[in-house]
């Protein structure tokens, strides 16, 4: 005879081993990167082209290259909260869940270091307009 | 953790008549991939050839404006709108609404007719409206 509750004896076997964080965070960057696409789209439709001088002279402002880092931030995190749900779901046998769910993470960590990377250097370097 | 292969599995694609509503969780999940994916990497592209300068920028215009990039730009901005709509449809659910299966229906069918009608939209605002 057990004293463990049916809910303690089931916690953590989903295929994640985990959950309610992830789904939270799944949320909050949605609601993050739909705000933050708004105002891109919003961005890019106000300016007079999409010339290289034009987009370079926009990143480089503050209220342009900040939002941009939060945009990159929250869509990679989205992005790579959705491919580990997708593998968690598919792969079934436990080695080549992890192999794939490290592969998509380090993947999308990489590219946002890169798109991090960019924002920066436009932002950062080159003559101010 | 090992899964039992001797547990029955509950009769999955097979047995169910096909809805909007599977349509539009799978429609979600495809998009979600290809958004991950493609614009993932078209974005990281762009920020990068900014980056680079007007030679590499040029390199990524050229691309983007080849008339046969179309047939990449189109679904991709599909992918974006319908995933946008079906996760907005996924917040009211979050909180317990819309899950009467007449409503149910109705905003799955409509986050589908709404992407595809945003699509011409914003294709019809790039093509003609604001110009290249």
């Amino acid at each position: 005879m057990t004293m463990e509750t049916p809910l303690a004896r089931v916690r953590g076997l989903g295929a994640a081993g985990a959950g309610a964080h992830h789904w939270w965070h799944e949320r909050l960057t949605a609601i993050a990167t739909l705000l933050l696409l708004v105002w891109l789209a919003v961005s890019l439709a106000r300016l007079p082209d999409l010339g290289h001088a034009t987009l370079s002279d926009w990143l480089r402002g503050p209220l342009a290259a900040a939002p941009m880092l939060l945009f990159v931030v929250a869509t990679f995190w989205h992005l790579k909260l959705g491919l580990q749900v997708i593998v968690e779901d598919y792969v079934h046998d436990e080695g080549g869940k992890l192999f794939w769910i490290v592969l998509t993470n380090f993947a999308a960590i990489l590219a946002a270091a890169l798109a991090l990377f960019a924002v920066l250097r436009i932002a950062l370097t080159g003559e101010a307009g | 953790m090992h899964r039992n292969p001797d547990r029955p599995l509950s009769p999955h694609l097979t047995i169910w008549k096909w809805g909007p509503h599977m349509l539009v969780s799978i429609l979600h999940r495809v998009t979600g991939a290809g958004l991950a994916v493609f614009g993932a990497a078209v974005l990281v592209w762009w920020l990068l050839a900014v980056a680079d300068g007007p030679d590499a920028y040029a390199g990524f215009t050229g691309w983007a404006t080849w008339k046969w990039a179309l047939l990449f730009w189109v679904p991709l901005t599909w992918a974006l709108w319908q995933h946008t709509l079906s996760g907005v449809r996924h917040f009211v659910m979050d909180v317990g609404a819309g899950y009467e299966l007449s409503a149910n229906k109705f905003w799955a069918n409509m986050t589908i007719l709404g992407a595809l009608l945003l699509t011409a939209l914003t294709w019809a605002w790039i093509l003609w409206g604001r110009g290249p």
